[in-house]
């Protein structure tokens, strides 16, 4: 065994337990936002901008009102009067409202919104509004959006750029003075969704008499969103409850942005004075929900002859849509713990920028800013292989950090916690049998078939740092003494033992497929020797009970912080059960454990007292116990990744509290008549820490990879040069369906435990969709060489190729 | 305008007025509250709101509820027997086949659909049979091999 790997399973822990939510979702049972139903109330629709650009000259909304069943109209001048614009975290950001007020920035911008008895009936007066525009130029390409003369979105801005700093770290122009060669790149990354099968849906409800707000969404946080979207109401936040059902249909970070739809449905059911309920359509969602930015990226690197990467220089110019919403610029600052990805790169330059284009605003989605970033290296990594007629892998390696660096800090400030890179790349090579793909290539060349094979590999940042967009703001400005610093990433969890003896935990997560509830009961079953059957999880929220900025499901952080949690309150409730115990059974605390259901004397199994004995001595007769004895069974414990402070006065970050690995590997066949792309093998190698349910974690990184293979292959929001998106249905978005799903794929696991987490473990859910893109890319890039064929863009439609293809065979 | 529809929803019978253009999916979420069809589109690509119509599969966001007059409709309620899963539910509950679980019901009914007509299908087969059912989250490989192994099941049962 090698230093740092678990060697003992638990009883639960580690093992592939069935899911508990399945229960009720194989049966259509699922609390779903749409499925609640509390009490009569009112129907939403949106009137959307058919325009990228236009300043809206005259809303008339009077045939609508006059239509039966109409209850109210809700336009521009409702929101400026009702709500503040929404805050963000850079200096001087344009007004964002959750209507458009003056002018419209991107086609499906709210323009006014009708309340009505249903939807039908809110549908058809949204024609009766009459809305004059004049129409304005629209720039949807951040480079242009950047350069003289294009269209202003914020006149009052001056300019298109939204946010920009230049980090430096290290000393770029001694290692590019140092250089034996510069390899440069100019790359773009597609705008892709991960297009959660349930749109987003919000339900609020206003108590005129006491100026109470209830509202239902399926926002899966962070809870720092909600707060945002809540302050821009005048509503004081105390007034506000917010509920979030434990069924939420897919999220993958478009649900956690702030939510502009929590403000303009709360404002309506304030105006009708009634519940209102409002549910996204898919075209809707679209349009105009969220997206990551798409980017142009140039990369310039100083290299050495034997493949060392010695620093790094890079723009990155994001279009980040029609406004800066919270909590962009996470895109990029997201990232900056792990910008150095798995490499050993000291010096870099990163000069970034946040652009508005006549677009959807954007945010997280699966991988945060990582698909960009793995994407920028390993294409490099690949392009230096071919400059200097390495092989891809040995390259890799020449740059890897070493297990015996960890923990090692990265020059931007990460603090990657553990793992074994060289161990994890080496064992995903063998699993897809490199070297005999590379000999079953050349015979391939000769034949006239194109086989390729990719690496995609990366750093997997877990549980984001409350603090990493405050590296938005310049260190001098962070440095007043009036500036409130932001940090820290928590998660709390109560378990409690029931009369029963059964235990009840409840915990602050919005989970959306990610089987909380599981994985919860297995590591309460596992400390307190019950059988996870036994437990019951609450994973709905609701904020009349613990909240933080940090509660939610994103980031991946479940395994990490909430897992902790839930351990370290399972094992005070322990304590107690123990001391309880020790009274009836008089023996000392410390000779006894917790054994399928009862509490035993270590090695004396007669003396045994079933946990329904002291929960039932607890709950119906408190008096017989020792003064000493608080007869309470319940236990609540928070849980800090110790490590995530505020960036530091170089603007370095430990943005996110544990960093994984994951190692995909791709082999690949391209007809280069047509200009299909066939994946024939694919190979994942990841390293999470501990894991605590394989199944679970294996689901997780099958969707990880369908994820970043969609946005390879088939997925993008297409805008034309007019701002008009071009793909807002399912027809011209194309999702890859189970014809396209992997045929042949494993999935391998090195386990270096997290030295900062309870259990060991770290995040999973994201690592996959960060480095298949960068993946497939390498993989056909590797199959055309013969032809010489660049790929500098995604995603590889088979348009596209056939153009390569096309172009370099001229060129030959 | 409004016309008086019967239809029968997992063995029980609904009357109710709807205009003609209200859609099955709606008419059966809506007026009888019956949830456990989802909507993801309304385009008829996604397939969360499929159901059986008188024995044949179809999007219900694809149908008018006046076309479902005198129908019976089956969905995934009707699925399970007495509390016991069906083997399909069974077996994607023992390979993972759903992770959300918001496309579930429809893809169980577009399974359902393929097994009844073809009760052996080849690994291809239930790949073009669940490919107007999208999933985002689990890449369907837990989804084809668990209609396989409620396949294999279900003959070894008969």
């Amino acid at each position: 065994m090698r230093k740092g790997l678990v060697e003992q399973k638990g009883v639960w822990i580690g093992k592939p337990v069935r899911r508990i939510e399945d229960r009720r979702l194989l049966v259509g049972k699922g609390l779903f936002v749409d499925n609640l139903r509390p009490g009569p109330m009112l129907h939403l629709a949106i009137l959307r901008s058919p325009y990228a650009h236009a300043k809206i000259l005259k809303i008339d909304s009077s045939e609508a009102l006059k239509q039966a069943g109409v209850v109210t109209v809700l336009t521009g001048e409702d929101v400026a009067k009702m709500t503040k614009p929404f805050p963000v975290g850079v200096l001087n950001p344009p007004k964002y409202y959750c209507m458009a007020v003056d002018k419209v920035r991107y086609v499906g911008e709210p323009v006014a919104a009708v309340v009505a008895r249903d939807r039908y009936v809110a549908e058809d007066a949204l024609e009766l509004i009459d809305v004059e525009y004049e129409p304005l130029p629209a720039v949807v390409d951040p480079e242009e959006a950047i350069s003289s003369g294009a269209p202003l979105l914020h006149e009052e801005l001056g300019t298109n750029v939204a946010w920009h700093r230049t980090l430096k770290y290290g000393n770029v122009d001694a290692a590019f003075s140092q250089a034996d060669r510069v390899v440069s790149l100019k790359l773009r990354f597609p705008r892709y969704t991960s297009a959660p099968l349930e749109g987003y849906g919000v339900i609020a409800s206003y108590d005129e008499a006491t100026g109470k707000l209830t509202i239902w969404s399926n926002f899966q946080g962070p809870w720092t969103m909600y707060a945002i979207a809540v302050n821009s109401l005048n509503v004081p936040e105390e007034k506000v409850r917010h509920i979030v059902p434990p069924d939420i249909g897919g999220g993958f970070g478009i649900k956690s942005s702030m939510y502009p739809y929590l403000v303009l449905v709360a404002i309506a059911a304030i105006k009708a004075k009634a519940t209102v309920k409002w549910i996204e359509t898919r075209r809707e969602h679209l349009m105009a929900s969220s997206t990551h930015p798409d980017r142009i990226q140039y990369l310039e690197a100083a290299i050495k002859n034997d493949g060392t990467v010695l620093g790094i220089k890079t723009t990155l110019l994001d279009s980040i849509g029609a406004y800066i919403r919270a909590p962009e610029p996470c895109s990029i600052l997201r990232t900056l713990g792990n910008f150095v990805g798995p490499y050993r790169v000291q010096n870099l330059l990163i000069d970034a920028y946040s652009i508005h284009t006549n677009k959807c605003p954007t945010g997280p989605n699966r991988g945060l800013g990582c698909p960009h970033l793995y994407f920028g290296w390993e294409r490099l990594m690949d392009t230096i292989a071919d400059i200097l007629g390495m092989d891809p892998a040995e390259v890799r390696f020449r740059n890897l950090i070493q297990p015996e660096q960890m923990p090692y800090v990265t020059p931007t400030g990460g603090i990657y916690d553990s793992g074994d890179y060289p161990r994890a790349l080496r064992l995903a090579l063998d699993m897809i049998e490199y070297d005999k793909i590379r000999e079953e290539q050349r015979k391939a060349w000769r034949d006239g078939r194109y086989i390729g094979v990719g690496i995609g590999i990366g750093v997997d940042p877990a549980v984001s740092n409350m603090g990493y967009v405050t590296v938005a703001i310049p260190p001098e400005v962070r440095a007043r003494r009036d500036y409130l610093p932001k940090s820290g990433s928590r998660n709390r969890a109560r378990v409690k033992m029931a009369s029963t003896g059964k235990v009840v935990v409840s915990v602050d997560v919005n989970p959306q497929g990610q089987s909380h509830e599981t994985t919860i009961a297995q590591i309460v079953a596992e400390e307190l020797g019950v059988r996870p059957e036994d437990v019951e999880v609450d994973c709905s929220m609701d904020s009349l009970e613990f909240w933080t900025v940090s509660s939610g499901t994103y980031s991946s952080r479940f395994a990490a912080s909430q897992a902790s949690a839930v351990a370290l309150a399972a094992r005070k409730l322990k304590e107690k059960i123990l001391q309880i115990a020790s009274y009836f059974l008089d023996a000392r605390v410390e000779d006894l454990e917790l054994k399928e259901g009862y509490v035993c004397v270590r090695d004396e199994p007669s003396r045994a007292i079933p946990l329904r004995r002291i929960a039932g001595a607890v709950y119906w007769n408190p008096s017989q116990l020792p003064k000493e004895i608080e007869p309470v069974l319940e236990a609540t414990a928070t849980f800090d990744i110790p490590t995530l402070k505020p960036p530091d006065e170089n603007d370095r970050l430990n943005s996110s509290g544990t960093y994984g690995f994951v190692a995909d590997i791709a082999k690949v066949e391209v007809d280069i008549e047509t200009g299909i792309i066939n994946v024939l093998k694919f190979v994942s190698v990841h390293d999470v820490g501990r894991v605590l349910n394989p199944m679970i974690v294996e689901g997780q990184v099958h969707g990880s990879i369908m994820h970043g293979l969609g946005g390879a292959l088939y997925e993008e929001l297409i805008y034309n040069d007019e701002g008009q998106l071009l793909t807002t249905t399912f027809e011209e978005y194309l999702c890859p369906t189970a014809v396209e799903a992997l045929r042949d794929i494993k999935v391998g696991h090195i386990e270096s435990p997290s030295p900062y987490t309870v259990l060991g473990a770290k995040g999973v859910a994201e690592a996959s969709s960060e480095t298949t893109p960068a993946c497939i890319a390498n993989a056909v890039e590797d199959a055309l060489k013969p032809l010489g064929v660049k790929i500098r863009e995604l995603p590889l439609t088979q348009e596209k190729v056939w153009k390569l293809i096309k172009e370099a065979k001229k060129l030959a | 305008m409004k016309k008086r529809i019967r239809v029968k929803v997992d063995g029980v019978f609904y009357e109710a007025e709807v205009e003609p253009r209200v859609l099955l999916v709606h008419f059966l979420r809506d007026y009888l509250d019956i949830t456990r069809v989802n909507v993801g589109c309304d385009t008829g690509h996604c397939g969360a709101c499929t159901v059986l119509m008188n024995d044949v599969s179809v999007k219900s966001c694809q149908v008018f509820a006046v076309q479902a007059d005198g129908a019976e409709i089956m969905t995934v309620g009707s699925l399970a027997k007495d509390g016991t899963l069906h083997p399909l539910q069974e077996a994607f509950n023992e390979y993972h086949a759903l992770q959300c679980g918001y496309c579930t019901p429809g893809m169980l009914m577009s399974a359902y659909f393929l097994l009844k007509r073809n009760p052996n299908p080849t690994e291809d087969e239930i790949r073009r049979a669940i490919a107007g059912n999208l999933c985002r989250c689990t890449g369907y490989i837990n989804i084809i091999k668990a209609i396989r192994a409620a396949a294999e099941r279900m003959q070894s049962m008969r």
